[in-house]
């Protein structure tokens, strides 16, 4: 398991692929992996975002995404977790953050990601702060994690 | 401001929205025994109660308004968390 809070820039296919041939050294070791990337848009709320802040709470941060990973592992039997999440000044189209499991089969690694990620989100110490036009801004809330589906006909 | 002394303190952490609306992140007060997070937040923001949107942590774990807090520990209080 690995959780990385950092003030730098990261790419998280190259993250990826070296982190799974340090932890997997033995080719066929496991049978999926899921992986969610999560990347700064250059809009929000109906305005232009030209930057934004992540602050986080130090120590609290890892120690919750460790639990979370820990908690997941256990329940979906998962090989490995990565967790790498940027703090700090991010411009748009900034990747800010990879969630990457490793598992015996799909279903196992698609739930636990999923379940992984909506827990960052929901509880995991970060809160992000917009520049607009208009100055500078907190987000109040994130959004749901249900997927909307376009409407009849679109 | 009171003088406290290490081994009686207890550490206060503001965050985000919370530390800038404020202009402070962190405070060491002296520990009262028995004392609660709640009563943290009134005795250092002279506010009756944490507002609804206040979340609170107890040595970096989620905790309620009525947890008692030790000399040694830490507590921290932040808006909703919009991390991801």
């Amino acid at each position: 398991m690995t959780v990385s809070v950092r003030e730098a820039a990261f790419e998280p296919y190259a993250e990826l692929a070296a982190y799974e041939r340090q932890r997997f050294p033995h080719a066929g070791s496991f049978g999926a992996s899921a992986s969610f990337i999560g990347t700064m848009r250059d809009l929000n709320e109906g305005d232009a975002v030209t930057q934004m802040t992540l602050e986080h709470y130090p120590g609290m941060t890892e120690r919750h995404l460790e639990r979370i990973c820990g908690e997941a592992s256990a329940r979906w039997h998962l090989l490995d977790t990565l967790v790498v999440h940027r703090v700090g000044l991010l411009s748009p189209g900034d990747p800010i953050v990879l969630v990457a499991v490793w598992s015996a089969h799909r279903a196992e690694a698609f739930t636990a990601c999923r379940h992984i990620m909506e827990d960052l989100k929901s509880q995991a110490p970060f809160w992000k702060k917009e520049v607009t036009a208009q100055g500078e801004r907190w987000v109040s809330r994130n959004t749901s994690g249900e997927a909307r589906e376009a409407p009849a006909g679109e | 401001m009171v003088n406290v002394s290490r081994d009686n303190a207890i550490s206060v952490k503001l965050f985000a929205g919370l530390a800038a609306a404020r202009g402070w992140r962190e405070r060491q007060i002296a520990h009262v025994p028995g004392m609660t997070v709640a009563a943290v937040w009134h005795n250092q923001t002279g506010e009756p109660a944490i507002p609804q949107r206040v979340l609170c942590a107890l040595n970096m774990d989620y905790c309620n308004a009525d947890t008692v807090v030790e000399a040694g520990d830490e507590v921290g209080f932040f808006p909703p968390v919009t991390g991801g």
